[in-house]
């Protein structure tokens, strides 16, 4: 066993206060638009694009998905912390997985603002 | 009454392997402990800790039927059979049921369990109202059993770097102490993606600490110091 002073790193809190956030953030995009989805079911690639096509619903869309692909972040690195020991390949493991959901944020606008 | 025993010695013994008892007892009102004492009279190998035999030292700490508990404590008419006993999840075994809490008390050091106040010494005690010390009721009396830390699964995962339930329940009893002064070292000290939020509210701590504490409401509160403090 090395015998180490055992300290914090300083840093955690901020992390783990976002998922909080974005998770409220979530619930408040997600709740009211299932009810209403619920109440007045929609059928077919018209009623879709009429439903995403005022800007503030695409605004708030996008809010939802930016928090969305966050707590996504943070989840995933959680999970890569207690499976992938070697630095190296956890580097490696991080980079990609924000690559990939930096990518999905562009395409989120490219899917909202490009029909 | 039927009991399956965890036996383990590493001198003779090339695995682990699970023995079969059987004990002619009334439960009536006789703790597990009992039992097993009346167990190790027929087989004097069988070893464990022990000491205080109700509740207060926190040695005879095990795993009773896949649940974490004090021997001590546990009515025999509680269990179902065959008793199945195993030493406390996670932790290295010495012998049978003795687990090395090595590690444990390791992450207990990490959080400083002493009061920190450099102020001049009192010529009596340092003071507390009766207010302020009611806020160390429900963290003082964690006896280290064990028992919460070894049945978290952040702690199975990360015993060097998870300081664990009972260590940020003590951490948290020396941060709500209105007579320690080090309360922003003491956060500075958890502030870590490891030591403290590998905590993931699972709760298993709260389920089986036989003092009925609640570690997963201390880590809560020092979260909750944690933004008072950044905002």
């Amino acid at each position: 066993m090395v015998n180490r002073v055992v300290v914090g790193a300083h840093y955690g809190l901020r992390d783990w206060l976002v998922q909080r956030v974005t998770a409220a953030v979530m619930a408040v995009y997600c709740v009211p638009l299932a009810v209403c989805l619920l109440l007045q079911p929609r059928q077919g690639y018209d009623a879709w694009t009429g439903l995403f096509s005022g800007q503030l619903m695409r605004t708030f869309t996008l809010l939802f998905l930016l928090c969305l692909f966050y707590h996504a972040w943070i989840g995933i690195r959680d999970i890569v912390m207690d499976y992938v020991k070697p630095a190296g390949v956890r580097l490696v493991v991080h980079v990609l997985v924000i690559l990939v959901l930096l990518l999905y944020a562009i395409w989120s606008v490219q899917i909202l603002w490009g029909f | 009454m039927k009991f399956k025993i965890y036996r383990y010695n590493p001198d003779t013994d090339t695995a682990p392997y699970m023995r079969d008892y059987d004990l002619d007892i009334e439960a009536g009102d006789k703790m597990l402990l009992d039992a097993i004492l009346l167990l190790k009279e027929q087989d004097d190998s069988l070893s464990l800790r022990k000491s205080c035999r109700e509740g207060v030292c926190g040695s005879d700490a095990m795993n009773i039927n896949g649940r974490n508990g004090l021997a001590c404590i546990t009515p025999l008419s509680s269990l179902s059979e065959p008793v199945t006993l195993r030493p406390l999840p996670g932790l290295p075994v010495i012998r049978d049921l003795i687990v090395d809490m090595t590690q444990f008390f390791k992450q207990y050091h990490s959080i400083k369990p002493y009061l920190i106040n450099n102020d001049p010494p009192p010529e009596t005690e340092r003071l507390q109202s009766p207010a302020q010390r009611e806020h160390l009721n429900g963290l003082y009396e964690c006896i280290l059993c064990g028992c919460c830390t070894t049945a978290c699964p952040s702690f199975w995962w990360n015993p060097d770097k998870f300081v664990g339930p009972a260590g940020l329940l003590q951490a948290y009893r020396f941060i709500a102490d209105t007579r320690d002064h080090a309360t922003s070292e003491r956060l500075d000290n958890l502030e870590d993606p490891y030591r403290l939020f590998r905590c993931h509210t699972i709760m298993n701590c709260v389920d089986v600490c036989p003092k009925e504490l609640n570690p997963t409401g201390a880590i809560g509160h020092i979260k909750d110091l944690m933004v008072k403090r950044m905002v």
